[in-house]
């Protein structure tokens, strides 16, 4: 049995429910101390690093100026974000790159579904896919900036297909780069989604899907009546789970990609914040930029908070 | 039918590894061709195999350094989330007391928090403590950033644990201290190699933080070496690729190796 055949790590965020009732696990009969000395490292790492930040980043969201010399300046730098073309661009791109989640889904799903047999070779096939998942989007990015450029290597694969009209610049062209730039994405996370759906359907019991194929149901009929309904809560958690990467986790693509350009056409959130914070100095406004992504990522993470609990009620 | 079927199948397979692996080949075989061969002939296999991009990497850039840079923010970072991560999912799930449940709640939460959001305070507290250009400083973001996530893989794997084995051990007399050292930990082993894989997975492919807080020459981990390089060579297309070829060669080595190590952890939580 090979790696892919078990559940991965991201399975685990699926598969497990919160098992809620509180205090049954304990053996220890009265309320005790020594628990909390134990929680406090974490409680510590958590406080600096997220409690700390969440605090200051408010904070800064209303000053200009450097640190040292920061001076109150209220709702100006949420104004001047809101009225910055290169924000609202950047913030658009990240919708448009959600575009990646249905592909990502829908192809990893039908591969999975095709290879959700038992023949020669399927292991490697999965071992394969799942590869670019764990290699750095770094050196990844730099070997696709040679394939995607003009004239690149893709563009000679599309002359010698005798398919010129598809040539372009792929990462110099505005309005075509946050599209390659979702291309790659796509590559680097399609096999995750296959191992998480592989593993999701070896869990199907195999009796339904007997039952019905005796009854003379098509391969077709047996996926999407009774396999997919089956796997559907992995499903949405893995949806919500890809959107947000996208959201908040796609920084290094750009960067190494295009460096947000041509211009700022291919910037997105993370890489505005980035520019803002350290290349131009204006910490106000890259904090702002910060607040706005940190509440559009909490719809998210109410989002799939809700899903999970709504699955624990199901489970229960 | 049945055999066209499976022809299709094998087809379709074969066409989605090459594109899967295709990025992967086209860096080594850059990496192995002369800069003059490579504008020759940029996609064509290497017939004529060179070592040259390798030993300039080597010579002329610190490439070592930043591995070696890598590698330490990777072990402290991993170690430390990993052990406090431990204790604190021992704690929610064995222990007594209020706040347990809010402390896995917010971990569920803070998993899917944006790194970005946190770099300009974290950024500043680090300028007041003096530690940019000092390993510590991404150690102590990524250690944080990495805790959510562990805590919430430990506390779900300790609830399968059987609560005879922990019952047993506190009627014997053992203290708490004991019940995690001699029967969750040992029982956890195969876990924690998991977690462990999957969190240096994520410390070593780590750009952002790498970037602005590292930013002198010998402080640099691999990927904000490898990325600051870029622009400096982005014309040297087989010297990149070769150092691209060695910050993705551990990953490689460890997903072959390590297999093994990935099926155990994470059967483990399932079955026995």
């Amino acid at each position: 049995m090979s790696s892919m055949d078990a559940t991965t790590p991201l399975q685990e965020l699926f598969d497990k429910e919160d098992q809620t009732a509180p205090d049954t696990r304990s053996v220890w009969r009265r309320h005790q101390l020594w628990p909390y000395g134990y929680m406090a490292p974490v409680l510590v790492a958590l406080g600096l690093v997220f409690g700390y930040s969440f605090v200051e980043v408010v904070r800064y969201s209303f000053y200009a100026g450097s640190v040292g010399q920061l001076t109150y300046v209220g709702t100006a730098n949420y104004k001047e974000l809101f009225a910055d073309p290169q924000f609202t661009h950047s913030m658009f791109n990240n919708f448009k790159l959600l575009a990646t989640v249905p592909i990502v889904t829908g192809a990893s799903l039908a591969l999975a579904l095709i290879i959700n047999t038992t023949f020669r070779g399927v292991r490697h096939y999965r071992a394969i896919v799942f590869l670019p998942y764990i290699l750095p989007a770094t050196a990844m990015g730099l070997s696709f900036s040679y394939l995607l450029q003009g004239n690149g290597v893709l563009d000679g694969l599309l002359r010698s297909l005798h398919m010129s009209f598809l040539i372009h610049d792929w990462l110099g062209s505005p309005s075509w780069v946050i599209f390659s730039i979702g291309g790659v994405i796509v590559w680097q996370q399609f096999g995750i989604g296959v191992v998480v759906f592989s593993a999701a359907l070896l869990s199907v019991p195999g009796e339904t899907v007997e039952a019905a194929r005796i009854d003379g149901a098509s391969w077709w009929v047996v996926q999407r009546r009774i396999l997919i309904p089956q796997i559907r809560r992995i499903i949405e958690f893995f949806v919500i789970l890809q959107a947000i990467i996208v959201l908040s986790s796609v920084f290094t693509y750009v960067y190494v990609l295009t460096g947000g350009g041509p211009a700022y056409s291919s910037s997105v959130m993370e890489f505005f914040i980035y520019q803002n914070g350290f290349e131009n100095g204006s910490i106000g406004i890259a904090s702002a930029a910060a607040v706005v992504l940190l509440a559009i990522a909490s719809v998210f993470i109410a989002f799939y908070i809700w899903v999970r609990v709504r699955a624990t009620k199901q489970a229960a | 039918m049945q055999h066209f079927r499976n022809v299709m199948r094998q087809l379709l397979l074969v066409v989605i590894s090459i594109v899967s692996l295709y990025p992967v080949w086209f860096m080594l075989s850059t990496a192995l061709k002369s800069t003059k061969y490579y504008t020759l002939d940029p996609t064509g296999f290497p017939y004529h195999v060179t070592f040259s991009n390798f030993s300039a990497v080597f010579h002329n850039w610190p490439i070592l350094v930043w591995m070696r840079n890598s590698l330490i923010v990777t072990i402290v970072a991993v170690g430390v989330s990993t052990v406090i991560s431990i204790m604190a999912a021992f704690a929610i799930v064995f222990g007594k007391g209020r706040g347990r449940e809010s402390l896995f709640r917010s971990n569920i939460a803070l998993m899917a928090i944006p790194p970005v959001a946190l770099l300009i305070p974290m950024y500043t507290l680090m300028v007041t403590l003096g530690l940019i250009n000092q390993l510590p400083s991404v150690m102590i973001f990524y250690t944080g950033l990495l805790v959510p996530f562990s805590v919430f893989f430990f506390v779900n794997f300790f609830r399968e644990i059987p609560l005879e084995l922990v019952e047993a051990a506190y009627m014997d007399g053992a203290p708490h201290r004991r019940i995690l050292r001699k029967i969750i930990v040992p029982l956890s082993g195969a876990s924690t190699i998991t977690l462990v894989i999957v969190n240096a997975i994520f410390v070593w492919n780590e750009l952002l933080v790498a970037l602005v807080f590292l930013q002198s020459n010998t402080s640099r981990t691999l990927m904000a070496g490898l990325a600051l390089y870029q622009g400096r060579y982005v014309t040297n297309e087989p010297l990149l690729m070769a150092a691209a070829y060695f910050s993705i060669l551990p990953l490689v080595v460890l997903y072959i190796f390590g297999q093994r190590f990935f099926v155990r952890g994470l059967t483990a939580g399932i079955g026995k």
